[in-house]
């Protein structure tokens, strides 16, 4: 692990990213800590402000100070990343080994499940489920988990239907190797690897998904504060204002940038021959 | 290659019929009825019951799936039930400005992505080539709707080059063209640094073939081997990733036709979804799904007939 981080900080890219993804999640998660103001507190005195020395990206239209209202979008972005890839993750690699260890039926059905999710572009899959639901942070988890399992399920099934015609498997099951101990102790530290990488560079997709989804009005409810919202608040007052427009940009770019960074540094030191697939 | 295409068509109708019976199970497990959440807390049971019968959710479930499938192979997609209009009436008037979007998009992006991509395969590791696969990443990864909220505050409000809203007025070319360039850079940006990226990867791998070794040692001019022999193979990829980037496109299509308030299939789903219009939703989504699984089959199919290797293999 320290050795990975070693080589990632040699590469100028890796070490741009890591800077770039450990300063945004710092700073999220002492938002408590740095934030000037409280980041609903209502002061229409002081609405629209440019940047200052008061307000450092200046303030929305209900005198919101935009600097505060970014560090703690900061923890909805990271919380919905997190939760969401994690338990997809978590799915997808279960599914994936049915698929893949499972009866050729199962897997068939499986994979037509993976092929007709795949099939929903994920926003509009993202806004029916929305429509019928109501907007909300743990729908917005919810569509992200369903629409990410394929991406995992069928990266541990190829793994798995690899591993399984191999010697070693067919002499641990003519041990009489249970089906849970080949898929925990045979396949599982096999797929670990590039499904490391793969919900590493998922990060930035989910949280421009959910900064994407709040901009829509159908993510987190005002007053939270989240990216997207911030930029829902930008376009409305886009003739007035460019402040909520470039605060909101700024970290939701930044972070970005960030975990892809990371995320291919980690990739072409870790596992090279993903590259050709992405 | 025919037991091919129809195998491909069958799995593609299945895959829709799985989906709209998907959204159909979602809108009957949802907590709620959907006529008195579109009429409001106010509504009487016999206004509600009224309109459940309308939006056709006075059936049981399998019903209402088998009802609209019997309609949709009529060419009915349902009736609006607030303007009374058919969907598919609808969706269909919608459906050429999303298609003249995203391909003004994809067009953009080919024209700029594809020479940059072979530029810097050709010119690997040099200055120019790293700056380009920076860029390309922070293209690929900076949202699209992060890109038309910053095109329209730059070239529209502020310098006020092109119109902000709309998308020009029927008939009159020109002005249809300056109300599509702000939308298509917002999607075409992340496809200028993805294909930029696939092709140099592509043609890197194509310049080591014995092929090009031996139209080098025959002593063809580079630009020959360059043009004709590798960057013919190079593009492959790229038509395979278009078709499956038609639910990316389509997608960064809704978030640009809501910012740049322009007509669409995107921004009908959204105004649907704001007023709980579930067949304009459902038409809506059932016709994006279609033009999606359409594009994925058309790209593998192209893909086998351009590229021999595959073709023989079907």
């Amino acid at each position: 692990m320290i050795d990975i981080l070693r080589r990632i900080t040699r590469e100028p890219l890796g070490m741009i990213g890591l800077v770039l993804v450990v300063l945004i999640v710092i700073s999220a998660l002492l938002a408590g800590v740095i934030a000037p103001y409280d980041p609903i507190e209502l002061r229409i005195v002081d609405r629209l402000q440019g940047p200052s020395a008061a307000h450092l990206l200046g303030t929305d239209q209900l005198g919101r100070d935009l600097f505060s209202r970014v560090l703690y979008g900061g923890q909805v972005a990271l919380k919905v990343a997190l939760i969401s890839i994690g338990a997809a993750l978590g799915v997808g690699v279960l599914f994936g080994m049915i698929a893949g260890f499972g009866p050729r039926w199962l897997d068939n059905i499986i994979m037509l499940f993976f092929d007709t999710i795949r099939s929903f572009p994920t926003v509009m899959f993202a806004l029916a489920t929305v429509a019928l639901v109501g907007p909300s942070l743990e729908t917005v988890i919810a569509v992200i988990v369903v629409t990410t399992i394929p991406n995992y399920g069928r990266v541990v099934r190829t793994q798995t239907l690899s591993i399984r015609s191999n010697e070693f498997i067919k002499a641990e099951r003519a041990m009489g190797a249970s089906m849970v101990r080949i898929l925990g102790v045979h396949v599982l530290p096999n797929v670990i690897g590039p499904l490391m990488i793969l919900a590493s560079m998922d990060i930035p997709t989910v949280i421009a998904l959910e900064a994407g989804l709040s901009f829509l009005g159908m993510g987190v409810k005002p007053p939270t504060p989240s990216w997207g919202s911030i930029l829902n608040d930008g376009y409305t007052l886009i003739r007035n204002t460019p402040w909520p427009i470039i605060a909101g940009s700024i970290p939701l770019v930044l972070i970005t940038l960030g975990f892809t960074f990371l995320g291919e540094s980690l990739r072409d030191l870790i596992d090279p021959k993903l590259r050709k697939n992405i | 290659m025919l037991f091919y295409l129809i195998k491909r068509l069958a799995l593609g109708v299945v895959i829709v019929m799985l989906a709209v019976t998907l959204l159909f199970c979602m809108i009957h497990l949802v907590p709620g009825d959907p006529a008195r959440i579109l009429l409001g807390p106010r509504a009487t049971p016999e206004l509600i019951a009224g309109m459940s019968a309308r939006m056709g959710l006075d059936q049981p479930l399998p019903i209402q799936i088998l009802l609209f499938f019997g309609n949709l192979f009529r060419g009915d997609l349902g009736m609006d039930v607030i303007t009374n209009r058919p969907v598919a009436d609808m969706v269909f008037g919608q459906l050429p400005y999303t298609l003249w979007l995203i391909f003004t998009a994809i067009g953009f992006a080919m024209v700029i992505g594809i020479p940059l991509g072979c530029y810097s395969a050709l010119h690997r590791n040099t200055l120019i080539d790293r700056v380009t696969g920076v860029l390309s990443v922070a293209c690929i990864t900076v949202p699209a709707f992060v890109v038309a909220l910053y095109s329209l505050l730059i070239f529209a409000v502020t310098l006020n080059w092109f119109p902000a809203v709309g998308a020009g007025e029927q008939g009159n070319f020109w002005d249809q063209v300056r109300h599509i360039v702000l939308p298509a850079l917002a999607i075409g940006l992340s496809w200028i640094g993805y294909l930029a990226r696939l092709v140099r990867a592509s043609m890197l791998e194509v310049m080591g073939e014995n092929h090009i070794r031996t139209a080098r040692a025959y002593g063809l001019p580079e630009r020959v081997v360059v043009f004709r022999y590798a960057l013919k193979l190079a593009v492959l990829p790229t038509v395979t990733v278009i078709g499956v980037g038609m639910g990316f496109l389509l997608s960064a299509a809704l978030f640009t036709e809501i910012v740049f308030a322009r007509p669409g299939i995107g921004k009908l789903i959204f105004d649907s979804i704001t007023t709980r219009n579930y067949p304009v939703v459902m038409g809506s989504v059932l016709v994006s799904t279609v033009l999606f699984v359409i594009s994925t089959t058309l790209s593998d199919l192209v893909n086998a007939w351009l590229d021999p290797r595959i073709r023989s293999s079907l």
